[in-house]
């Protein structure tokens, strides 16, 4: 990794990217609603961040440490929070992405311990042993994945979004007992729903980095 | 979803003092055991699952797979889909429960659900995942959505008038043909149950799907000795190809000899309120002639008690095609 994984990329001075963008467009409509999303019964408001040793821990929440792409990371959580949401917006690690939210669409595909799973399906809390890999973690624009390199080689997207959970399970099936057909591909990567289409040109990825690996 | 209280035992002890706090250990239970998660937390987003208190059981050392004493095999609660059906021995002494596991869900999914999870996987009845209809399973009381509603998937064999879901596992199928046997501990000790005594069919009472109690941790499920020299297969029949729920499935166990039937187990998945064992088909099979005529006179006995609803009953039919497929196909293996 030449890049630390937690500093998103395209957020330059002065640059609207398509990513801050949405995320101003999100504080906007924050502040305008009332009451705030992130408010619950027993949490407050404010958003959770990293604490830093003087901090308290706010009421609902509970402390956890979780290693993320080989760092590790101090929070206080809402317990309900998904691995998938602490990821997201805990942690500033929007690579991987928010689908279905119900474990149907693999777009939220992370690595537990080198196994791919479905984050939305686990609670953060769950997880204070594991070591967790996202998308940020298996390679960075100036240092692709070889799977990553594929995708683009192959054209294995339209829209991107599941383009992250895509990958994630890729990468995992390198080490899974996967036989060697397209057909062997498709029925490993089944778990990963792409609404545009883009299934022939993903399988032709897959195989292309599964040779070169 | 509710707040909840989160805790994590290191020990099965534990576990069973914080499960014994709630009042049941079926629909709303206010305490819940999480381990992959990939039920309990999709119903407590749907808010069909709102317990007080999560209760997470994957430290506890209940992952192992091992050969037991008599020859068996001693499958832990925790082992993951996964790893069950890739293990070497269960693909070697018994296929069908690696085939049904890799029938259902995604890999994702797979390396998440658990042995003892998927025993309590729970019903895909729209009506029961949705808040705003009635159900008797989610509420009981409320009346059944699906009697006269979109009840396409829904059971034919087991309903009562109360309740048609029907269970989804693949896995349960497998381990009913194979005559599993559920080691749990409660606050009473230590107990074996049977597959066949652990789902309680609806009745008046769909809410209550298991005989657990509250408290009771699954701590491992046993495979009784392969029988030797017999075949097993999982057939699964579906509107698509991978990732989907089974219209009818069918696991078997057949043992020949000769051309004669000498040992035959069918359970079938898709088409009951429980995973379902078929003695009748099993007493048309056994000792008699493994041929078509046979295997379809075993489906005729298996179905002949199903009552359709208003649109599923094409699934008698194609549960009987299931049957005769599935023993044929393990004919041909033999």
């Amino acid at each position: 990794m030449a890049k630390d994984p937690s500093t998103p990329p395209n957020q330059s001075v002065g640059h609207v990217s398509r990513r801050s963008f949405l995320s101003q467009l999100g504080v906007a409509s924050l502040a305008a609603t009332a009451p705030p999303l992130l408010a619950s019964t027993t949490a407050p408001a404010t958003p959770i961040v990293e604490p830093t040793a003087t901090d308290h821990q706010l009421e609902g929440t509970v402390p956890l440490s979780l290693r993320v792409n080989g760092k590790e990371h101090h929070l206080n959580v809402d317990p309900r929070t998904t691995l998938l949401d602490c990821l997201r917006e805990n942690l500033n690690m929007p690579g991987t992405k928010k689908g279905c939210d119900h474990g149907q669409c693999g777009a939220c595909t992370v690595h537990v311990n080198g196994r791919r799973v479905n984050s939305c399906l686990s609670l953060a809390v769950m997880h204070p042993m594991d070591e967790i890999t996202t998308i940020e973690g298996i390679g960075q624009p100036d240092n692709l994945h070889p799977m990553q390199a594929a995708f683009i080689e192959h054209d294995g997207y339209q829209c991107g979004y599941c383009t992250s959970g895509q990958i994630m399970s890729a990468v995992a099936l390198l080490k899974e007992p996967v036989g060697p057909t397209d057909e062997d591909v498709k029925q490993a990567m089944y778990g990963n729903i792409c609404r545009c289409g883009a299934y022939p040109n993903i399988v032709a990825a897959v195989q292309y980095a599964r040779k070169q690996a | 979803m509710d707040t909840f209280q989160f805790s994590r035992p290191t020990t099965v002890d534990q576990a069973v003092q914080l499960g014994a706090a709630s009042p049941t250990a079926q629909q709303s239970a206010e305490v819940r055991f999480v381990a992959g998660g990939t039920t309990l937390i999709d119903l407590m987003k749907l808010n069909i699952e709102r317990p007080r208190q999560v209760v997470d059981i994957n430290v506890l050392p209940l992952e192992k797979i091992e050969a037991a004493p008599n020859g068996g095999l001693i499958i832990g609660a925790l082992a993951r889909n996964s790893d069950v059906a890739h293990h070497p021995t269960v693909q070697r002494d018994y296929p069908v429960l690696s085939q049904a596991i890799l029938s259902g869900a995604s890999p994702q999914l797979r390396n998440m659900a658990t042995t003892g999870g998927n025993l309590l996987q729970r019903t895909r009845c729209i009506y029961f995942r949705d808040t705003e209809h009635a159900c008797n399973k989610r509420e009981p009381g409320t009346g059944c959505s699906a009697i006269e509603g979109h009840n396409r998937m829904l059971a034919i064999l087991g309903t009562s008038k109360d309740c048609i879901a029907t269970n989804p596992s693949d896995q349960n199928v497998a381990l009913t043909a194979l005559e599993a046997t559920i080691q749990v501990q409660g606050t009473k000790g230590k107990r074996s149950i049977p597959i066949h005594e652990f789902y309680l069919l609806p009745g008046s009472t769909p809410d209550k799907e298991t005989v657990l109690e509250p408290g009771d941790v699954i701590l491992s499920v046993t495979l009784p000795p392969p029988v030797a020299g017999a075949n097993s297969h999982y057939l699964k029949l579906r509107d698509r190809a991978a990732y989907e729920f089974a219209l009818a499935s069918a696991a078997v166990v057949l043992k020949l000899s000769g051309s004669r039937i000498q040992h035959a187990r069918v359970a079938l998945g898709g088409v009951g309120t429980r995973p379902w064992r078929s003695l009748e088909a099993e007493r048309v099979l056994q000792g008699h002639t493994a041929e078509v005529a046979t295997f379809r006179r075993a489906s005729e006995e298996a179905l002949k008690d199903a009552r359709p609803a208003s649109e599923n009953g094409f699934k008698v039919e194609l549960a009987k095609r299931c049957i005769v497929r599935a023993l044929t196909m393990s004919t041909k293996t033999a």
